[in-house]
């Protein structure tokens, strides 16, 4: 790098190009939803035909229904279970190695050997497959996020509030419910909308722990089949949907954590 | 509920227990499978055997391990190339804007994996939007065939893992004290210089966090070589999905698998190391 590198121009040039590269794809797509013909081969004016295709389509629907279903299970047990994880590692005396390794390993794990070890597992155990087991293994990596999310908010957290609590006489219950969950509730909803967030897209785990059949099918797996042998219109109208929701309730989590930044 | 931080408490028992129960132990199942036969119609034959890795070493999927390596490399260095100097970029823009452009430099790592990939098919496809350009700019000849070639699955890695890097590499950046770059530069150091001995050696932690995370997605990827390589480029993730999808022989698969954790752990050690090292060394300099 030289000098005029950190001079304001050179600086924007490499962040309009970096920003470019990252956007433009996703703004073709969304434009695309729009075009009459639905293909990038020309412009044949505005519609949303392929919205109201979308509506048609009961396959999507379905899938749509099923994605909601396990986002909405594995984000409730998730929130629960990884925000007490989260309480758990903080109020630990002495910092456990193999808890942070437990905690950690979700997020590096390679989602295909995750995916295998899971399929190996239900159906060794002779469980039958379907929105039950993507649940159960959408909650592992979900929990993992809400655990770090609201650690990171419990790593601020003045611990003497809580004894001032207990001093003035409130019971342990009394004390979560009125001194520590309002304070840690921001980064509790901001790890739920992640977990939310991370669940809907998530599709190789869940294609592996679908079972066979078409009723389990989610939405990542209905999109994959999709787009698999090349375009279909009615594809960029359900991304520029999906990618809608994510980004809004990513929106809404950046959000409620920078409130937290100030105590 | 309450907090004493003087007693064990179990509050974070059934998070770990739903760990322990839906990862843990089918990881060691999973892995234990490598050690066996493959049964005659599917399935596992309860057999000891070293086989299943001793095929992971033959030339055929060792071959296919390198490739995958390698292209996962490609995709690491490129990533890098383009994470840096945009990172460097926020870091050096005012301070009340870095967290924004931060938070949409990250945002399309959180959206669907499938749709960004997807969007590259539209991009590339000989009817995609990048032909009707150049057709529309005046060029004649046939349309250029980008999809289904190892660099269009590189840049789908790339585009995919970039926002990560970017973040990595800026959370370094943002904590290196611009005193030792003026510092440097009052030694009488050049910008080039300056940037090569001091800023690049203290931010290598970042990059090697960057680089290990692609990385480590990228080889076990079946997804971006599926899409965008049309099947033509096998990846070690794509031969795992066959082992256990199509060729009905877990315990080759699982033997892949493990191949695959090992890989994974031994470039997270590495990586804890360098960071280790790196931050020894920066004490160093700021205690001079």
């Amino acid at each position: 790098m030289n000098a005029s590198f950190s001079g304001k121009l050179p600086g924007r040039i490499v962040l309009l190009l970096v920003f470019g590269f990252l956007y433009l794809p996703i703004a073709v797509l969304v434009l695309l939803s729009f075009n009459d013909s639905g293909l990038p081969t020309s412009w044949s004016g505005f519609s949303v035909r392929w919205y109201g295709a979308l509506l048609a389509n009961t396959d999507i629907l379905r899938a749509a229904g099923n994605t909601l279903i396990v986002a909405v299970f594995a984000t409730v047990i998730s929130t629960v279970l990884g925000t007490l994880m989260a309480l758990g590692m903080e109020t630990r005396r002495r910092k456990s190695n193999g808890l942070e390794a437990l905690a950690f390993a979700p997020m590096v794990i390679p989602d295909i050997v995750l995916a295998v070890a899971l399929l190996t597992f239900f159906s060794r155990l002779g469980l039958a497959m379907g929105l039950h087991t993507i649940v159960i293994s959408h909650v592992i990596f979900d929990l993992a996020f809400v655990c770090s999310v609201v650690r990171a908010r419990l790593k601020h957290f003045d611990f003497s509030i809580v004894e001032a609590s207990r001093d003035l006489g409130a019971s342990g219950w009394t004390t979560f419910w009125r001194v520590t969950f309002p304070v840690l509730l921001p980064s509790i909803v901001a790890g739920a909308l992640l977990a939310f967030t991370l669940s809907v897209d998530e599709f190789i785990i869940a294609f592996f722990t679908a079972g066979a059949g078409r009723s389990s099918i989610t939405l990542p797996m209905q999109i994959y089949s999709m787009i698999r042998f090349g375009i279909t219109p009615e594809v960029n109208a359900l991304a520029t949907i999906v990618m809608g929701v994510s980004a809004t309730a990513l929106l809404i989590s950046q959000w409620l954590n920078r409130e937290q930044q100030v105590p | 509920m309450s907090f004493n931080a003087t007693r064990p408490n179990l509050l974070a028992a059934p998070g770990v227990a739903w760990l322990v129960a839906f990862m843990v132990v089918p990881c060691v199942l999973v892995l234990s499978y490598a050690f066996f036969q493959r049964g005659v119609w599917g399935g596992v034959e309860y057999t000891f055997t070293l086989e299943n890795f001793a095929r992971v070493l033959d030339p055929l999927y060792a071959k296919i391990f390198l490739n995958s390596a390698r292209i996962a490399l490609t995709a690491t260095v490129v990533a890098i190339l383009i994470a840096y100097p945009a990172a460097y970029a926020i870091s050096r823009a005012p301070r009340m804007s870095q967290p924004i452009l931060l938070f949409f430099a990250v945002l399309p790592f959180w959206s669907n994996y499938l749709i960004r990939t997807y969007a590259w098919i539209v991009l590339l496809n000989r009817e995609g939007l990048i032909n009707n350009l150049l057709r529309w700019l005046g060029y004649t000849g046939e349309p250029l065939s980008m999809l289904y070639t190892e660099s269009a699955v590189i840049t789908g890695l790339v585009y995919n893992y970039l926002p990560f890097v970017i973040l990595a590499i800026y959370s370094t950046l943002s904590r290196l004290n611009p005193e030792l770059m003026e510092a440097s530069r009052d030694l009488g150091a050049g910008p080039v210089r300056t940037f090569l001995r001091v800023t690049l050696p203290l931010t290598l932690p970042g990059v090697a966090a960057g680089g290990v995370f692609v990385f480590v997605l990228s080889i076990g990827n079946f997804v971006t070589p599926a899409l965008l390589g049309g099947g033509r480029f096998q990846m070690v993730g794509n031969l795992v999905y066959d082992q256990f999808l199509t060729a009905n022989d877990w315990p080759f698969g699982a033997a892949l698998g493990a191949a695959l954790i090992l890989t994974m752990i031994v470039l997270l050690l590495l990586q804890a190391r360098a960071t280790a090292h790196a931050s020894g060394e920066s004490k160093g300099e700021a205690s001079q």
